[in-house]
């Protein structure tokens, strides 16, 4: 471990004060992640600011016009409040897939995000029920809508003394469902090899598609759209021939790598399968 | 580096102690206060060799920094049994043998006690999933979920 300070603020005021400090300053949430890169010296601190005891980051709650999650509210947390709530089955799922129960107790969806892992669960289900970031820092506030959050594997647009306050979610339309699944070789505690979320929203009477969002994880430098796919979707009735079509277009939104988890080809024809699955189960929560 | 001074409850006992900064809590567990029985595996938040309950919610003590604990409630498998009485629980292990050299043991115990505190019928499909963050690499895993099914059998009896 480097040698690192730590406080624990218990006001947004002074924690931003102590994250505009000289030198590394380094955010602590669930630190599943960031104690372990500390460990074994992927990231460096000089001070660990552990933002858990500031009560606008442990809120989550929802209204009418949607979901705000408190940065520092941990998987479980955000599981339990949407699986009880509803309206974000995506998220309640892929919330529950992060880590183990123990990494979900301490692990917050905010960190998860500011993680900023191409594979992160959480983040495609937070980018089809279009989450802005709301960040904070000493010299003012910004609202940034999640897909433009990334910057590369790792690598966020937050700036020295800046971190992510709350995410807001609009609340979903009637008639829109949601899912996300990854593929893994195991059946729990595992690395996406590629992870796909699907919304959509239909017009009961019709069939037609109204709105799409479809998002992959592990298969670019960050979390992705895939805006083809969801153009198409878009206006045209869903049926089994729409769905593969759909899900072949999701495929050119992906430019994975290949590596120990697996093949840039292989990566492709999850994004494929998974596509398809999500969207049936999307439906299969519409009727 | 620094040294912070905290007060925290471990297995009912309260403690003012001088942590450093950058210890963990499973550092501070063991070679502070001398409570052994929460061990070391993977030190990356895998194995679960380490977990221990902090305010009720099971964690990797591994990936807690032990500054983090000020104020905090932390139970370890020492903290199990109530004056040489094991719960049911541990009893549930040692009945259905549901350990082999037992330095998952501990880790698996303090999970189970979490699993059945939240969900006290848990099927076997569930215990296989909400334990899969405790690894055993003796046992091949079938005793341990049996020793969690007695377990939730002893819970609902006593």
């Amino acid at each position: 471990m480097p040698n690192f300070d730590y406080e624990a603020p218990t006001s947004l005021e002074s924690a931003l004060e102590m994250l505009a400090r000289p030198g590394e300053v380094r955010p602590l949430v669930g630190g599943t992640d960031v104690i372990d890169q500390l460990k074994s010296n992927r990231r460096n601190a000089d001070i660990v600011i552990d933002l858990k005891r500031i009560p606008e980051l442990l809120n989550i709650e929802a209204n009418g016009s949607g979901l705000r999650i408190g940065s520092a509210v941990s998987c479980t947390d955000v599981h339990n409040f949407t699986a009880e709530n509803g309206g974000y089955p995506a998220l309640s799922e892929s919330a529950d897939l992060v880590g183990s129960i123990h990494i979900q107790n301490r692990a917050s969806v905010g960190g998860n995000v500011c993680n900023a892992a191409p594979s992160a669960d959480t983040i495609p289900a937070l980018l089809i029920h279009e989450a802005i970031a709301h960040t904070v820092s000493a010299s003012g506030a910004r609202e940034i809508p999640l897909i433009d959050f990334f910057a590369g594997p790792g690598q966020t647009v937050l700036q020295k003394g800046e971190i992510l306050k709350e995410l807001v979610l609009p609340a979903p339309s009637a008639n829109t469902a949601s899912a996300y699944l990854r593929f893994i070789p195991r059946n729990e505690m595992d690395i996406a090899v590629a992870g796909v979320g699907s919304l959509i929203e239909v017009d009961p009477s019709s069939g037609v598609v109204t709105k799409a969002r479809i998002a992959l994880a592990s298969v670019a430098p960050t979390p992705v759209r895939a805006y083809a796919a969801e153009e198409f979707l878009e206006g045209t009735v869903i049926d089994a021939a729409a769905i593969d079509e759909t899900a072949d277009l999701a495929v050119g939104s992906a430019v994975p790598i290949t590596d120990v988890r697996g093949s840039a080809e292989y990566r492709k024809e999850l994004i494929r399968v998974l596509t398809k699955r999500t969207l049936n189960i999307c439906l299969e929560r519409l009727a | 580096m620094s040294k912070k001074q905290i007060k925290t409850t471990v297995n009912g006992v309260e403690h003012e102690i001088l942590v450093d900064s950058t210890w963990t809590l499973l550092e501070t567990l063991r070679d502070q206060l001398s409570l052994t029985g929460t061990k070391e595996g993977c030190s990356n938040g895998n194995c679960g060799a380490c977990t221990v309950l902090v305010n009720g919610k099971s964690s990797c003590s591994c990936l807690v920094l032990a500054p983090e604990i000020d104020g905090r409630e932390v139970t370890t498998v020492e903290g199990l049994a109530d004056h040489g009485h094991l719960t049911p629980v541990q009893d549930a292990f040692v009945e259905n043998s549901g350990l082999q050299c037992g330095f998952c043991t501990p880790g698996f115990m303090i999970a189970t006690t979490a699993l059945l505190s939240e969900n006290p019928h848990p099927s076997e499909n569930e215990i296989r999933l909400k334990l899969a963050g405790n690894l055993c690499r003796c046992t091949g895993y079938d005793k341990i979920v049996r020793s969690v099914q007695d377990a939730a059998e002893r819970l609902s009896k006593a």
